[in-house]
């Protein structure tokens, strides 16, 4: 008999991570899915537990006016699917659920999983549009729980839940490949930045940065840049030997013991270094697990970080108001371009002015996409649907709707700063051929405009 | 049997209505859980108090949101019932001489002209609801009986007082037929939709809450605009 892969139980060693790495595709898990019984009384109990007043109320209350239909990216670019409708969506799974207090089979709970995961983000864009203030996107959050802790979650978030278990990190960086990474990046990059340093474990100082383990993984030199800027603006900084990943495919998993690992990990980093403030990199979903709900996971009263927790953008922002960092005007974007509004630090944590704000400082031509800011619409891959295999076809019809919303403002460029909505982006561009709109982070042009102070050495490679 | 409908049956349904609407205002309150909904609704009072009224006094204002201004065919159809239903129950004169015979509560009383306005606007927002119901594919998507119901539930004591009121023959018939359905009305709406009469307050001061204490309140300065 094979391995069992599809279990309730978490994924907590190696070597259940191997073996899920191993089956290629999940097409094995995924049988085994097929096959999996459900807990009735189990869930029965869970969902006691997960739908309180709130969440019963809301199901409950939900006047199917169809105002959220309107709102929601997937029933628009859909062609207006009627099984596209927020309020459908949640009340035929969490809201049958309940109905049927927990007595449905495997294959109910397979459906629901399809649809918590490949038919919603959790972007809570509906949440805005409904007149009896029916958030949809935070009860599909909750049934992600409830799936999860039953075993019918998505074959890569399992995988991914398992590595925040497993190496404290969404992928197998260990705390070693971190450290050498850190080294590696200044060795790189001495040459032209003498003084430059990544300063692993310094107590004291301002600044505790925290980023995405796929940066250190894939694309360090996102931690050299980041390097060259706190360098540049003369910040006094370090990373945490532990605790600086900041990102948590726990909360796209529903996998809440997982998330309050993570939390506690980056918070007793804080608890060592003393840091003044804390600046996580530019992704949005690690900031809303971090920041957002992440005191919650840690079980702070009140809901607050115990230190002041930013942004990358809340931080750019800052260095550019205070006038620490300085942009050459000249070197302003020239070509019209427009900015991509992550909905878990804009809509979920208001930040859309500071990222406006940057705008100012770097861009000629900017141009707001329709709607914007708070109204946004998710790229399209948030919630971790990118990075499923099982709803790659559902994502890339959603994925239209965004690029629809880009080309609309004639926009050559996007500025992206979050990693989900850079990674949807540069998919969309890709299925639908579009090859005239490029997608950058903040970084990487902050650096081609800054003005190097004169007590900054710098020695041009060019 | 006027009188027993009057009387004690009236007394009777709009206890039931009182006691079960606030039976589920607290039971909303007391299942609210801040550890499961991460919202720390003890604390930052300024910013979540704001964020609760702005949550809901928004709400109650035609095009007051983004999301009414966007859907005006919906929001057209809901102000015209709801003005009236909130109102013309409470304020309409023969209302409120039985509110002041039973309960010695004196409100003052709508003009008989602006009461047949708000009446004929109710009953033609309950109408434009139904035709919507009806044409449009979203909500022949979402709607079940009890959705069906509860709009005819609401329906018949505007339609039958209205009769009433036009006097166009058997007064007395459509005024039995009014009182019995208002009072059906009042009994049963604890237990269904209508319900929101109530909760409607607070599940928008509940989100409201949501995001100015947690949601970017900090960082927008506490209520969300919606």
């Amino acid at each position: 008999m094979s391995q069992i892969l599809c279990s309730p139980t978490p994924v907590t060693t190696q070597d259940g991570i191997r073996a899920l790495l191993a089956d290629k595709g999940g097409e094995e898990y995924y049988k085994q899915m097929r096959a999996l019984p459900v807990d009735q009384n189990a869930l029965a109990n869970d969902l006691q537990q997960t739908c309180k007043s709130r969440t019963r109320t809301w199901l409950e209350i939900c006047a199917h006016c169809g105002m959220c239909a309107d709102s929601c990216f997937f029933y628009k670019a859909n062609n207006n699917d009627p099984a596209q409708i927020p309020s459908y969506k949640i009340q035929s799974t969490l809201g049958e659920m309940l109905k049927r207090k927990g007595k449905v089979d495997t294959a109910f709970m397979m459906h629901a999983m399809d649809v918590a995961w490949g038919q919603c983000t959790c972007c809570n864009r509906c949440g805005l549009y409904c007149p009896h203030g029916i958030d949809t996107g935070v009860m599909f959050s909750y049934l992600r729980g409830i799936l999860f802790k039953h075993g019918f979650v998505p074959w890569e978030l399992k995988i991914g839940s398992g590595m925040h278990r497993v190496y404290g990190a969404q992928m197998d960086v260990t705390e070693e490949d971190w450290v050498d990474t850190c080294e590696w990046m200044v060795d790189e990059n001495s040459d032209e930045w003498p003084g430059l340093e990544i300063p692993v474990e310094k107590e004291g100082c301002d600044v505790m940065y925290i980023c995405n383990a796929r940066e250190v993984k894939h694309y360090p030199e996102d931690l050299a840049r980041a390097a060259i800027l706190f360098h540049v603006t003369g910040t006094s900084w370090t990373v945490p030997r532990e605790g600086w990943e900041t990102t948590s495919l726990t909360m796209f998993a529903g996998d809440w013991e997982g998330c309050s690992q993570n939390l506690e990990r980056i918070y007793a980093a804080v608890e060592r270094l003393k840091p003044k403030m804390v600046v996580g990199t530019e992704c949005g979903h690690a900031h809303r697990a971090t920041v957002v709900e992440g005191p919650y996971w840690a079980g702070r009263e009140s809901g607050d970080a115990p230190v002041p927790f930013l942004h990358y953008v809340e931080w750019v922002a800052k260095v550019l108001r205070e006038g620490k960092l300085k942009l050459n005007p000249s070197k302003k974007i020239k070509v019209p371009c427009t900015l991509q509004d992550a909905c878990n630090y804009v809509r979920n944590d208001g930040l859309g002015r500071y990222t406006r704000e940057i705008m100012s400082y770097i861009a000629e031509d900017f141009r707001e996409m329709s709607p914007h800011n708070e109204h946004n619409f998710c790229c399209g891959g948030g919630g971790g649907l990118n990075g499923i295999g099982l709803y790659r076809k559902e994502r890339n019809i959603g994925l239209k709707h965004k690029l629809d919303q880009i080309r609309a403002t004639g926009a050559q460029l996007v500025v992206t700063p979050c990693h989900n909505c850079w990674d949807a982006i540069r998919d969309m561009m890709e299925v639908y051929e579009e090859h005239n709109i490029k997608w950058t982070f903040l970084k990487p042009l902050l650096i081609d405009m800054m003005e190097i102070p004169p007590n900054i050495e710098h020695v041009s490679q060019e | 049997m006027m009188q027993t409908l009057t009387g004690p049956c009236f007394v009777i349904s709009l206890t039931v209505f009182v006691v079960g609407m606030l039976v589920r205002a607290v039971w909303y309150v007391r299942g609210l859980d801040w550890r499961l909904e991460r919202v720390a609704y003890a604390y930052h009072k300024d910013r979540s108090i704001p964020g609760a009224l702005v949550s809901i006094g928004k709400w109650l204002v035609p095009g007051g949101t983004q999301g009414w201004r966007t859907q005006p065919v919906a929001a057209i159809a809901f102000f015209l019932l709801h003005f009236g239903a909130v109102l013309i129950p409470l304020f309409l004169l023969g209302h409120t001489v039985l509110l002041e015979h039973h309960l010695g509560i004196s409100l003052p009383a709508l003009p008989q002209g602006l009461a047949d306005l708000l009446c004929i606007a109710s009953i033609t927002g309950l109408i434009l609801i139904g035709v919507r119901r009806f044409t449009s594919p979203v909500l022949q998507q979402l709607n079940t009986r009890q959705d069906w119901f509860v709009l005819v539930l609401t329906f018949l004591p505007f339609f039958t007082g209205f009769m009433a009121r036009l006097d166009i023959g058997a007064y007395d018939t459509w005024m039995l037929l009014h009182v019995l359905t208002g009072e059906l009305f009042l009994v049963l709406a604890p237990f269904t939709k209508l319900a929101h009469i109530v909760l409607f307050f607070m599940s928008r001061a509940q989100l409201g809450m949501d995001f100015a204490i947690k949601r970017g309140g900090d960082s927008r300065g506490g209520a969300y605009p919606w």
